[in-house]
This record gives structure tokens, sequence and C-alpha cells, in this order.
């Protein structure tokens, strides 16, 4: 399953290794990355495919769920299908 | 891969301007549960609701997970209860309003609808015995909504039952005094009332639909708003094309979660209801949107010249994001559920005649209107037929949901909780309508109806 997720944090040394750490932890393959400054916050969005892990889609977005309270960091995973039937014909 | 600010955009949209899919409805045909023995026909009733909505809650909520949607409810709708209950022998009809009480706890959704008769052109005996039923049934029940089609443009209107309603709908605002009349937020009486509706309180599974359907309803107030906040002083032309766009977007959402819903839970995809739904919440209003338009308080003049490009621009937006556009489709108008609404009625502005004008134009009718406690039941029934009047000759689906506050009058506030909201109440004409609805009868249908 292809996933959309999204990092929103302050900006500090070394989230997109802690976030990737992870994801290569469950098997969880990223397809793309995009990070940019938006508004001066961190925003971080990954295109990831969830069918190489062995951890369902449940679990891997509590996993992240539990990251992002840990680290300060708000992630999210969603189904890309959703932001491609908003913004694609 | 897709844009960083559109995906930002989405999240914007759902953090921020409260977009949501506000509800999947199963229908579910009762047409089978048919018994001799209301007893045995409860009992079938309350297995087949269950037997075919057992997954329907968790299977929402894990679509809301994976697509991180809110699904912010569940729903049922059935055969119209006077259709399935005609065939039993004596006994009382509430009994199935409990049966499908307890049927719709048990899967855990947040409504049921379809306590319902259809009665436009006149009554059958069972038809009869549940609407009398009513008052009791929603008074004795917590999650069923019931409703009463009283006019088609076919068939025109029914001024017994339009006679009759006025009446059910004084005995439930007293059987349900201690809310506030509550009931009445859960009997909404209709002039051409659709089939595949998902919203509630007037969902009914109608007699040509299949087994079991899914329907879904969209919303999306919130991001209409913000959108038009966007194109500030331009043009009507710049503001039908901003909210088309919009409208789009959020229906290819609602497109998605109907056909991921119907086929996990392998039921057929029956329509997307194009509605911008309000809620009390902040931001989340469809009067706002007509006061975004340039209009100091929602009811003054403009704002249905307002609506009417509203809720035409909604739909043209939303039928090509979906395969099939059906149930009301348009903007809602609930007073009570809308927080600019409420303000607007609050502020003595927005009355009842200029709601009578507006759903001249929109998707629904009089919704969760507040009237002082001791207006008659004539007035009440003069009320509805205005709004059939409106709805059969315009070709349209109106409706009437409208609560005689118990003990309450011009001023005083009620409160439903929830999605329900609150509800200012508003006056109605002091002058007598009675000998107009002492005359019984039936309405002929108008011109529009013979099409053949």
């Amino acid at each position: 399953m292809k996933a959309i997720m999204t990092v929103i944090s302050t900006d500090r040394v070394g989230i997109i290794a802690e976030i990737t750490t992870l994801l290569a932890s469950m098997s969880v393959n990223i397809l793309d990355l995009n990070q940019t400054i938006m508004g001066g916050m961190f925003t971080m969005t990954i295109l990831v495919d969830t069918s190489t892990s062995d951890y369902g889609f449940e679990d891997i977005r509590a996993a992240l769920t539990e990251k992002g309270e840990s680290a300060s960091l708000t992630i999210r995973i969603q189904r890309a299908d959703i932001f491609n039937a908003m913004h694609r014909i | 891969m897709l844009n960083i600010s559109d995906i930002m955009k989405t999240l914007d949209m759902i953090d921020h301007q409260h977009l949501d899919i506000r509800t999947i409805t199963m229908g579910i045909s009762l047409r089978d549960c048919a018994h001799p023995d209301m007893s045995v026909c409860a009992r079938k009733i309350y297995d087949k609701i269950c037997h075919c909505a057992e997954h329907l809650v968790e299977t929402g909520c894990t679509i809301e997970n994976e697509y991180g949607i809110p699904i912010v409810n569940k729903r049922i709708s059935v055969t119209p209860a006077a259709l399935v209950a005609e065939s039993c022998e004596g006994g009382d009809y509430v009994l199935i309003a409990r049966s499908m009480d307890n049927a719709a706890r048990q899967c855990g959704v947040n409504f049921i609808g379809g306590y319902s008769a259809l009665v436009h052109k006149g009554f059958t005996n069972g038809d009869r015995r549940l609407i009398e039923s009513i008052p009791e049934a929603l008074a004795e029940t917590e999650l069923v909504c019931s409703s009463v089609n009283i006019a088609t443009t076919k068939a025109g209107i029914n001024m017994d039952a339009v006679a009759l309603m006025g009446k059910i709908i004084k005995q439930t605002a007293e059987l349900t005094a201690d809310s506030g009349g509550l009931g009445c937020a859960k009997l909404v009486v209709f002039a051409n009332a659709v089939e595949d509706n998902p919203f509630m309180a007037g969902a009914f599974h109608g007699i040509g639909e299949p087994e079991c359907v899914i329907n879904v309803g969209v919303s999306g107030p919130g991001v209409v708003h913000s959108a038009l906040k966007s194109v500030k002083g331009q043009s009507f032309d710049v503001v039908a094309e901003t909210v088309k766009r919009t409208a789009f977007r959020i229906t290819r959402m609602g497109q998605l979660v109907a056909q991921e819903a119907s086929q996990r839970l392998g039921v057929p995809f029956g329509v997307v209801d194009l509605s911008l739904a309000p809620t009390p919440a902040v931001g989340d209003s469809v009067a706002r949107i007509l006061e975004e338009m340039g209009l100091e308080v929602c009811g003054t003049h403009g704002t249905t010249a307002a609506l009417a490009l509203l809720n035409d621009a909604v739909k043209k937006g939303g039928i090509m994001a979906s395969s099939h556009v059906g149930g009301l489709s348009g903007a809602f108008i609930p007073v009570s559920e809308d927080e600019g609404m409420i303000a607007a009625a609050r502020r003595g502005t927005l009355t009842l005649e200029k709601l009578e004008a507006m759903t001249c134009v929109c998707s629904v009718g009089l919704d969760m209107i507040a009237v002082p406690g001791d207006t008659s039941a004539d007035t009440i029934s003069a009320i509805i037929a205005d709004e059939a009047a409106i709805g059969v000759v315009n070709s349209k689906t109106t409706a009437v949901r409208i609560i005689p506050a118990p003990g309450k009058t011009v001023g005083d506030n009620v409160e439903f909780g929830g999605l329900l909201g609150n509800a200012p109440v508003m006056p109605v004409h002091p002058e007598s309508s009675a000998g107009f609805i002492a005359r019984g009868g039936r309405i002929p249908a108008p011109m529009q109806s013979l099409k053949n």
C-alpha cells in the first residue's frame, strides 16, 4: 500500500535520520521524500510503500504516533489515494 | 510525487476547516421481515439489521484511520417501517421502534432512520397506526429517527396527513418535554422524499433500493468558506468557480471513501450525497459562507440569491467527481445545527419567512427550527403545507423539522446538544390557520406532474 507520511515540527538536527531509521527498522520502503521549511516549521512529506513490511498499516501507524509523541513531532500517515483523489483528475 | 503544498492543503482542510465525511449510511431492506406476529417481525428486524451492519462501524473506523479523514457518523437506514409492520395482526408498533433501537445500539451506530410512512396520496391502515405511534416511539427510543412523506409532485399534497402531522409533532414535543422536545428533532415531514438520503433524521431505505447499499454524505462548509475568503470582493463568476472547484475536491474524497466502504463490506455502492452539512462548531457554518459573499448577517436581503448560487455550484462541482450522485445533494440550512444561523436567528435577522424563501433554492426545508411551545397543531400543519407546496410545485424535496419547545417562548433558547446544537425560539404568526387545515382532502398535483 502506498501512503503519504507528513512530519511537522520545529526544526532541529536529525529529524530525517530518526524517521528514516524507524521506517527502515520496519522494512517500510521510501519511494520519494520532500522536505522544506514552511512558515518557519520543518515540513516533510514522504511517499512510502508499506507492502515491503511485515507490519500491518495499523502497527506502522501506531509506531509512528508513538515516535511522534516521544520526539515532539507531528507525524501522520495516510493512504496516498486520498491526496490523489483530491488533487488529480 | 504529489505536490507538498497540495498535501498540506488537504491536511489544513481536515485540521482547521472541519473537512470530514459526515456519514456512511448503510441502507437495509426489511421487506423480508414482515410476519403476522409482531414479536416475530420485531425479532426478524433486529436479526437482519445486526447481521447486515455487523461490521459497519468497525469498517468505518478502519477507513478513517487509514485515510486520516474523520468519518463523523456511521448510520443505518431501513425500509419504511409502516410497509414492514403492516402485515402484523395487532400489536403495538412501538415494539418495532424498540427493535430498531436495540439493533442500532448493538451495531454501535449513531442513528437509525426509517420509522417512516409514505402517505402522499393517502393512508393505509398500517400507515395510520405507525404515524399514531411516532410520539411514543420517539420518546421511548434514543437512536430511532422517523419521517413521513405527505406530498409529491406526482400526487399532490395529502392535507389529511398534513393535519395529522401537526398533531403528531405537538404530541412528540409533549412526550419529550423534559429534553426540550428533542423527539421532534428526530421527526421529518417530507414532500418529495428521496429514497437514498444518507442524512438523518430523514433517511429511509426506499422501496426501489437493493437489498443492502452504502450511501455516503460528504460535508465541508468550512472548506468552502475558507476558499471564498481567498477571493474577497471578486465577481460572482469567480465565487461560483471557487465553490465548484472546492466541491469537486470534497466529493472526490467522498467517492473514494464510499467505494472503499462498499468494497470492504461487500455491499453495493449507492450514491454520494453532495451536501454541505453544517455543525454547531465555529468554522463549519453554511450561514458564514453566505455572509462571506458580502452579506452583513445571514437572512438579510440577498441571502436567497447567495444560497441559490452556493447550492447550484456545489452540485456542479460535485457531480463530475462522483459516479452516482443522489440523496438530497445541496446546502443544508438547519438553524440549530449551524453556528451562523443560530447567531442570525438570535439577532432577529433570520426569520421563519426568510428561511421559507431560502428553502425554494436549497436542498431541504425548514430544518431544526424551534418555535414557541404554545404554537397550535394547526399552525404547525400550515407551516408544513407551505413547505410542501414549495416542494411540489418546484419538483424538489422540501421538509419540515420543527420543534414546538414545551414551556418556551420567543427569545428563549433550546439546547439539544451534540450535532443537533441549540436553537433560539423563533416567532410564528399568532393568526389562526385552523379553518384552512380543517378542510382536509388533497391538494391536487400541479401541472408540473403531467410530463408524460
